[in-house]
């Protein structure tokens, strides 16, 4: 297994070098549905990859379409196998915290008798910050060449579906500042260590998701300045999720526009066809300014659009699809 | 113009009484819901709906955009509710007979102000003010916007300045997190083996000196001296306010189930904000907290709906020429399909919750300007109660 971490046998088809990668972006964007189609990608082409969500919805089990128990053991914190090669897992941060103590703890029984698990988990729920750290701390393990949990395999790449923007930040500050508070001892330590893993960019990508959108684009932004400022790290990619069609040319809107002035030349519902046309053409107009917005204020920062679904449903279909609008960029 | 339709955006759905009427004299509304789904700009919709009704109201907001930070002036406000003056709300095109005052949460200034206020004396404030785990965490969004949001709600209902209070809550898979926040923090205090700790001559003191317990052995052992030196200063501090934390707890919890108050679900038209909203439901129900209303936002319309296509397509490449009208056939394709997906969505919650008043509100022009949003929505939301100046 030693081998395998000094000698990735990975095809080099395999998005993003980073064994690590963090999915970031406002509520609502879609960040879970880009994630997973990332993820899709990844195994598609050779990797183990795993994805790490950190809402606890189990998104990928039901886009999958797998039977509830998968759902049931990923949120009890397994590693459950979706499809080949793609597996899903749910962060929680007191499992986290139950896992850490089982390996550090031979007789973890005795600690019960004690009740220092007990108080350890008071502890973790109530210190601030504690379970972002414990929660990171997982996710960290997940990526490690040679897996700290007995048995377990290790994964070539680990996409983490993260929280909100401003909930992502203080879980990646988190083993920084525990490390700072903690000045000595084994939180201290592993802070430190997990914390060159992120801030690595050769370990670790850091991805954020928006909708064209002024809000969801402004957030991107924010989220990256704050990244750069406090991290003193840079987005690896943007990728810009529901952009509108692009169907009508700026004289196609002009036409559109002369048909409604003529009198009585459509009935109701052609004229509300041709007002939805014209909205669209709107609407597709202010997605470019916003992507033309991303591109200006990131110079050089890969940008991926990737198309509106229509879908009422988003299973595996709409994901085989979203990944394969993905493998054209990536 | 035509996206910010005024059709009901749902043909056919029944007459429900508007918000207003739904939410009756509730003195406080607390706005549920996932990201992403217009929480923010609903639950300040809902405060400018209520005070047009003639209310004083209080709206305490998360993370607004910058635009409507900047359209209501929130940019500029303190930790406390400030009052919108006319000129503020005039975009909203509505009379307010009431009073509207809104403030933006800021977790740290809160956080702080409670330590301040709970502190029996300078010498324990300090202490908090100046401890690590304080200082670096207390400010990161995980649990502290949770706690302050509920802190400021008690707060703000004991002042007694408003008739109703609307709390926009951060967004949340677990839609009760913030709520048990206080009483996550009672957990840990009522734990035995901390009480022992804390109880005599402080954590602090006993941890990093003798550790005779064979717990503390153990939690130095995984945590580390100076950490747990630090937790336990933190805590130990904190302990020393344990009893107001404990009585703002159990007071903010009988709040929470006063029947002046009520929950609002805040959603989208889309499957999994549906999904997760009827998680919500499901939610308050096991706490026995009571769900007044579900906001439904950008519900797309249907267009068109009763057409028949091959006369529509004929008229369309007659007035475009054959290849425009078909990109507008495709246009008006899509559409129908997000109708129907909304629709779907709509019915699935009808179904899901039966008899929970709803509102839908259409996808509005995203060029109209913030605060003329907040009245449109408001409109939506109130009816005809809501005067137009």
């Amino acid at each position: 297994m030693n081998d395998r971490a000094i000698a990735p046998r990975l095809p080099s088809s395999v998005p993003l070098p980073q064994p690590l990668v963090f999915v970031m972006g406002k509520g609502g964007v879609g960040r879970s549905t880009t994630a997973a189609a990332l993820a899709v990608l990844c195994a598609r082409r050779g990797a183990r990859t795993i994805v790490a969500e950190l809402s606890g919805r189990g998104e990928l089990a039901r886009m999958f379409d797998r039977p509830p128990s998968d759902a049931a053991s990923a949120a009890s914190g397994k590693e459950v196998e979706i499809a080949e090669r793609l597996y899903a897992i749910q962060i929680e941060p007191q499992r986290a915290l139950d896992e850490y103590l089982r390996e550090q703890l031979p007789l973890r029984v005795l600690a019960d008798l004690f009740g220092a698990t007990r108080t350890l988990g008071f502890l973790a729920a109530a210190t601030p910050g504690l379970p972002d750290l414990l929660s990171v701390g997982k996710i960290w393990e997940l990526a490690q060449p040679v897996r700290k949990v007995r048995g377990a395999e290790p994964y070539d790449r680990v996409i983490v579906d993260a929280p909100a923007s401003g909930h992502s930040l203080a879980l990646l500050a988190a083993p920084q500042a525990f490390a700072r508070a903690a000045q000595a001892g084994p939180i201290a330590r592993q802070g430190r260590e997990i914390s060159a893993t992120l801030l690595d960019p050769a370990r670790t990508a850091m991805l954020a998701v928006a909708t064209p959108h002024d809000a969801a684009v402004s957030e991107l932004l924010e989220m990256r300045s704050a990244l750069a400022g406090e991290l003193g790290r840079e987005l690896d990619a943007v990728l810009v999720n529901a952009m509108p069609a692009n169907r009508f040319a700026s004289r196609d809107a002009v036409a559109l526009r002369e048909a409604l002035a003529r009198e009585g030349a459509l009935g109701d519902d052609a004229r509300a066809a041709v007002e939805r046309a014209l909205d669209e053409a709107g609407e597709a107009h202010d997605a470019r300014t916003q992507v033309e917005r991303l591109r200006n204020e990131l110079p050089g920062t890969p940008l991926v659009e990737l198309a509106f679904s229509h879908s009422a449903e988003f299973g595996v279909a709409e994901l085989e699809a979203l990944a394969d609008q993905l493998a054209e960029v990536l | 113009m035509s996206r910010a339709g005024s059709a009901d955006p749902v043909g056919g759905a029944p007459r429900e009484p508007s918000l207003g009427e739904t939410l009756g004299e509730r003195r406080i509304c607390v706005c549920v819901g996932a990201g992403g789904v217009g929480k923010t700009t609903s639950a300040a919709a809902l405060a400018v709906g209520l005070a047009a009704e003639g209310r004083r109201v209080a709206l305490v907001t998360i993370d607004p955009s910058r635009r409507l930070a900047g359209a209501l002036g929130l940019s500029e406000l303190g930790n406390e509710p400030q009052r919108l003056t006319a000129e503020q709300l005039a975009p909203a095109g509505i009379e307010i007979c009431g009073e509207l005052w809104a403030m933006v949460l800021d977790p740290k200034r809160t956080f702080d102000e409670l330590i301040t206020r709970l502190a029996p004396d300078e010498r324990t404030r300090e202490r908090v003010f100046a401890n690590h785990i304080y200082r670096e965490i207390s400010n990161a969004v995980g649990g502290s916007h949770e706690f302050t949001a509920v802190a400021k709600l008690y707060e703000l209902d004991r002042d007694g300045s408003y008739d109703a209070i609307v709390l926009d809550t951060p967004p949340s898979h677990n839609a009760l997190d913030f709520l048990r926040a206080p009483q996550r923090l009672m957990q840990f205090f009522d734990a035995p083996a901390l009480r022992l700790l804390l109880a005599p001559a402080g954590f602090g003191a006993r941890v990093v000196g003798h550790a005779a317990a064979p717990v503390l052995a153990l939690l130095r052992r995984l945590v580390g001296v100076d950490l747990l030196a630090e937790i336990a200063l933190f805590f130990g501090a904190v302990g020393g306010l344990i009893g107001g934390f404990r009585e703002r707890a159990s007071a903010v919890e009988a709040l929470l189930h006063d029947p002046a108050t009520t929950f609002v679900l805040v959603s989208s038209a889309e499957r999994e904000p549906i999904r997760e909203t009827v998680a919500f439901a499901g939610a308050l129900r096991d706490s026995g907290l009571p769900l007044g209303a579900v906001i439904v936002n950008r519900v797309h319309e249907p267009i068109a709906a009763t057409a028949d296509p091959r006369a529509l397509a004929a008229t369309l490449g007659e007035a475009l020429g054959a290849r425009l009208g078909r990109l507008v056939e495709e246009c008006l394709g899509d559409a129908r399909r997000l109708a129907e997906r909304d629709q779907l969505g709509i019915e699935r919650l009808r179904s899901e919750l039966p008899g929970i008043p709803e509102t839908l509100v259409p996808q509005f022009d995203p060029g109209t300007g913030e605060v003329a949003l907040l009245g449109a929505v408001a409109r939506r939301m109130f009816g005809e109660a809501v005067q137009l100046p």
